[in-house]
């Protein structure tokens, strides 16, 4: 799917199958709360930083909201956070979906709200997930995505991008990745998969008005959808990196959400011990 | 809700049948509320028309608050169609509905068949569903057949019908 080489190939398909590197492997770490709340924190962050460029990617073909939309959103769901501290990662996700879907005027509410809640539902009550976990929640959102916007590959939405994400985190977790290695290639696959829209024309969505005139321009949703999906690789290497790499899942409950088993973490290795069950 | 709720109505007359409810989305709340202005005339008093226009601070858009709302003011206890205008009207309706359906017990199924997702669901007390079929030929055609009693899947019916209608 993507080029297996040019400037950005950090992370080639290959290197899942030598997965030696200094990272923990995939059945050891776990993302708990305070992950989560840190992936749609830095979501939120993202879509400020790029609100004028989602806007003007709309503007050419679509009505020109996407990123004020977007902005307006997820300001309101660091709101919700403030108020009521959810505290498992499936009410993270939920709660950011609900607040979406209520506060975007535009498709990208029930559509992202949707994905959003999708994805917190399918993890249900666990206070921490696994890789193959996260990856099951985000195929669940993309699910809820092509059955809500009736989009299929290659309607040039933001299924274009989220499609090929799943896909490359669903064979990340099958060849043993660690987290940082599938989470950068799956944020990979998005961006390349926003890039591949420029040449589509839109099947739906206002874009699909302008037939094809719709062509030549990156659709708004995939390009907010790769961000999403950067903002996870950063969430990740964020948290490895403050920890040396050594033992990242013990590093991810040190937020505010891991209170299920804050008195027992005096050794590194507790990742896995009681919560792999849920999940699993 | 507020129809069939007291029993001494039901003792002392005859409870009327009543008549499937319509809910008109759009992205303007103008636009809601002239359809259902036209609507209202066609269905005289008893068709139970509610517009769910625009969003919540009143500009162009669509509130799943303001639908959740009209759904249950539309609804006299048999049922509410949804018409909506486009693109983020009707993915929201069909996000509450979707939740709504599962909120109300159906198992979760990823890959639903389109036929499996028109099942009304049941919002609140209200069962509910979304037509798809033009805003202003559909309301209009669901009105007619709401206020000579039909059912929510007569309803339903001919505001699909609608899709065929030709002007010349």
């Amino acid at each position: 799917m993507n080029p297996p080489d040019g400037p950005d190939a950090r992370f080639d398909s290959v290197s899942f199958d030598d997965a030696s590197s200094d990272t923990a492997s995939s059945d050891t770490v776990l993302f708990d709360t305070a992950f989560f709340r840190a992936w749609i924190t830095r979501v939120a962050d993202a879509v400020e930083a790029e609100r004028e460029h989602l806007t003007a990617l709309d503007s050419a073909i679509g009505d020109g909201d996407h990123g004020a939309n977007l902005s307006r959103g997820f300001a309101a769901v660091m709101r919700t956070f403030d108020v009521s501290s959810p505290r498992t990662p499936a009410t993270v996700l939920v709660l950011t979906g609900t607040t979406l879907i209520s506060k975007v005027g535009g498709a990208s509410g029930p559509l992202y709200g949707t994905a959003f809640r999708r994805a917190g539902q399918a993890l249900n009550d666990a206070p921490d997930v696994d890789l193959a976990g996260l990856a099951g929640a985000l195929g669940a959102a993309l699910a809820a995505v092509r059955k809500l916007g009736a989009a299929h590959d290659g309607d040039k939405t933001m299924v274009d991008a989220l499609a090929p994400a799943v896909e490359t985190l669903d064979k990340a977790v099958l060849a043993g990745a660690s987290p940082r290695d599938a989470l950068t290639a799956a944020a990979a696959a998005a961006e390349a998969g926003a890039e591949a829209t420029i040449p589509m024309q839109a099947h739906k969505g206002r874009a699909s008005y302008l037939g094809p005139r719709s062509v030549g321009h990156k659709d708004p949703g995939a390009a907010s959808t790769a961000l999403i999906l950067a903002a996870l690789r950063d969430t990740a290497v964020a948290i490895e990196g403050g920890h040396s790499g050594a033992d990242a899942g013990g590093d991810t409950r040190s937020g505010d959400g891991g209170e299920h088993d804050d008195g027992d973490d005096t050794s590194g290795d507790d990742t896995g011990s009681d919560s792999t069950d849920h999940v699993a | 809700m507020t129809a069939d709720t007291d029993a001494d109505d039901a003792q002392s007359a005859p409870q009327p049948e009543p008549h499937v409810g319509i809910v008109l989305v759009s992205h303007s709340e103008r636009l809601a509320e002239g359809v259902a202005e036209l609507a209202r005339q066609l269905g005289g008093d008893l068709v139970p028309i509610a517009a769910a226009g625009g969003t919540d601070d009143g500009s162009l858009g669509t509130s799943i608050e303001k639908i959740g709302s009209a759904i249950r003011d539309a609804d006299a206890g048999a049922g509410v169609l949804l018409l909506a205008d486009l693109g983020s009207a009707v993915l929201t309706v069909r996000a509450l509905l979707e939740d709504a359906a599962e909120l109300n017990g159906a198992p979760e199924r990823a890959d639903d068949s389109g036929a499996a997702a028109r099942d009304a669901a049941s919002v609140g007390s209200a069962r509910a569903v979304i037509a798809d079929a033009p805003l202003v030929e559909g309301a209009v055609s669901a009105v007619v057949t709401a206020a000579a009693g039909g059912d929510l899947a007569a309803v339903l019916a001919s505001a699909e019908e609608a899709r065929g209608f030709r002007k010349l």
